[in-house]
């Protein structure tokens, strides 16, 4: 019986010839990530150890990002005890304010995650790696200080479900929308503790940005981790933000699957998913006028420049409706000055949105963007959850960076494809 | 290990946003996190749970956030187990990481109601509704999974020398 993309990862990192799903291994880490919300707990726990330092001072990572820069005393308090360990540990990684940007668009970014690695990351969206063919999965602070101290972590071995992708996505169609999609078709727990495999014929057509959102969004499936199967795309980028060496797995032909999904990308729409579940996807023609308050496009789903690129062609030479508040968030400092050089923020603060510096602030109903009682808001975050960007009685349609410019300019939730008189 | 308390009972999906929402996460304090427990779910949590009461939920429960936050509250606002139809992964193993009892059994779900008393007898896997004399039998941990518990988590385990 042969083993999976994640099967074999995990083996060669338990030092095991064969794993099987179910197995409970100890694996060695590559990498482990914490931002300033998880990390203050892990650090308390990593007290506990008697441990002088870290496993691998270059194998530890903190990205100050989910209250930063700093919203209050607390988060200011939790910000600094993050600054002292690192600084203590000499920890190589530490990303503060100015250099820090969304850990999961900054990390691939820096090239701190390469193929066939094995990454836990105390933030649920650390499954967003496998788009680089790496093992990455959201884990907690407990999970993050014995990452920290011994450099391993416990698993259960996952089952997989396998997508395999055909077709090529339409224009103003992107990977949220096949994420939204799939999630809809299974549910928000429809990948319960599995792995999800992306393959076939189609991810040549999907770029890096398309993938990352993808992979991102497994856990709203209830996937353990998303993986993609590497190809010369992920080659690329791999090289171009100088990651190291590549360790290609590919699924065994043999390998076994609970279940295979077929998705073809050139029949995806442009898709919501309506409060207060990641499921509730519609497209178009199952949407009403929906008028609402605000639109966030960022976060580490949809922060990318070819998000920002995707909205500001939408948004260029237009307005953002009247009453309808527009927060744009390039998610890391190198995102910002692109799209600075390419003048997209120029587009966005002449049609009247706001350009924020990077954090996960208002995705999490942290800052920068909060919504009152009854208010709702368009965005390109993950989570629609009761009380998630603000108020309980607040209201969050995940979409697109196409959607959410799209429905910036009328006000009300917008398919990108009627807003640019695009011909399907 | 032996569990008795009354159930406080919710429906599927149950989120780490409502469990303790992210607008508390700028503390680690368990205290301040239990007294915001359940907040935005269940407003009533906080004043009514009692020393050794057990939760009960339907499919997913944990989902979303990886927030530790979230098993620590409801473990500091007394609640001795969670009893679900299932869980989400990361909530899942967070609670066996601290400590927190967490068991999976859809029939105990159906059967028992809001307010009911529940003995949970975990060496066995039998969970008892106190309160209708009926009984559910639950799978026992892997024997992994059952020695970080037995250890008091994660942490204590490696201090140990159990996990190397």
């Amino acid at each position: 019986m042969g083993m999976t993309m994640t099967q074999k990862i995990l083996a060669s990192h338990a030092g095991l010839e064969k794993v099987q799903a179910g197995q409970l291994i100890l694996a060695n880490l590559d990498l482990v990530l914490g931002n300033d919300i998880t990390s203050p707990v892990a650090i308390k726990e990593f007290s506990k150890l008697n441990k002088e330092g870290v496993f691998d001072k270059d194998k530890v990572t903190m990205v100050m990002d989910h209250f930063a820069p700093n919203k209050d005393i607390k988060a200011a308090e939790q910000c600094k005890m993050c600054r002292d360990f690192c600084g203590e540990k000499k920890v190589t990684h530490f990303y503060d304010v100015g250099k820090m940007g969304i850990e999961h668009a900054l990390l691939p970014e820096q090239g701190l995650v390469t193929c066939g690695n094995v990454v836990i990351g105390a933030d649920s969206h650390t499954c967003t790696y496998g788009a680089l063919g790496a093992f990455s999965t959201g884990v907690g602070s407990t999970d993050m200080a014995c990452g920290m101290a011994i450099g391993k972590a416990w698993f259960k071995v996952p089952s997989a479900i396998k997508f395999n992708l055909t077709g090529k996505l339409r224009k103003y169609v992107s990977g949220k929308d096949v994420i939204l999609h799939i999630i809809g078709k299974i549910g928000v727990d429809g990948a319960l503790y599995r792995s999800m495999e992306f393959t076939g014929e189609g991810l040549s057509s999907l770029s890096m940005a398309d993938r990352l959102c993808i992979a991102n969004m497994a856990i709203e499936a209830g996937a353990k981790n998303g993986i993609f199967e590497v190809d010369e795309i992920t080659l690329d980028y791999i090289k171009a933000h100088g990651g190291a060496e590549p360790v290609v797995f590919s699924a065994d032909e043999d390998a076994v699957y609970d279940e295979v999904i077929n998705i073809n990308l050139s029949e995806i729409e442009p898709t919501v998913a309506f409060p207060h579940l990641p499921e509730n996807a519609k497209t178009f023609d199952q949407i009403d006028d929906i008028e609402i308050n605000q639109v966030v496009i960022g976060s580490c789903t949809n922060g990318r420049l070819e998000d920002l690129q995707e909205s500001a062609e939408i948004m260029k030479g237009k307005q953002c409706a009247k009453g309808v508040r527009v927060i744009v968030i390039p998610a890391t400092q190198q995102i910002y000055l692109d799209a600075m050089e390419q003048g997209l923020l120029k587009i966005f603060i002449e049609a009247g949105a706001v350009v924020s510096t990077p954090t996960c602030g208002p995705c999490l109903g942290g800052h920068m963007g909060i919504l009152a009682k009854g208010e709702r808001a368009v965005a390109t975050t993950n989570r629609n959850f009761v009380g998630r960007m603000g108020d309980v009685e607040s209201e969050v349609y995940l979409a697109s960076p196409a959607v959410a410019a799209a429905s910036a300019i009328t006000g009300k939730i917008s398919s990108p494809w009627e807003v640019m008189n695009y011909e399907v | 290990m032996k569990y008795e308390g009354n159930v406080i009972k919710y429906k599927d999906n149950v989120d780490t946003d409502v469990i303790i929402p992210a607008r508390y996460l700028n503390t680690s304090d368990h205290a301040e996190l239990a007294s915001h427990c359940m907040e935005d779910l269940d407003k009533t949590f906080v004043t009514r749970v009692q020393k050794g009461d057990i939760i009960m939920a339907g499919f997913n429960f944990g989902c979303g956030s990886s927030r530790e936050h979230a098993p620590i509250a409801i473990k500091a606002s007394g609640i001795s187990l969670v009893i679900a139809k299932s869980f989400a992964r990361i909530f899942y193993r967070n609670s066996i990481n601290i400590g927190l009892a967490i068991v999976e059994c859809p029939e105990a779900v159906d059967g028992i109601s809001e307010g009911d008393r529940v003995e949970a007898d975990m060496d066995n896997g039998i969970i008892r509704n106190l309160t209708t004399g009926k009984e559910y039998k639950t799978e026992p941990f892997p024997e992994f999974v059952q020695k970080i518990i037995e250890n008091g988590g994660l942490i204590n385990s490696i201090a140990e020398g159990i996990i190397k």
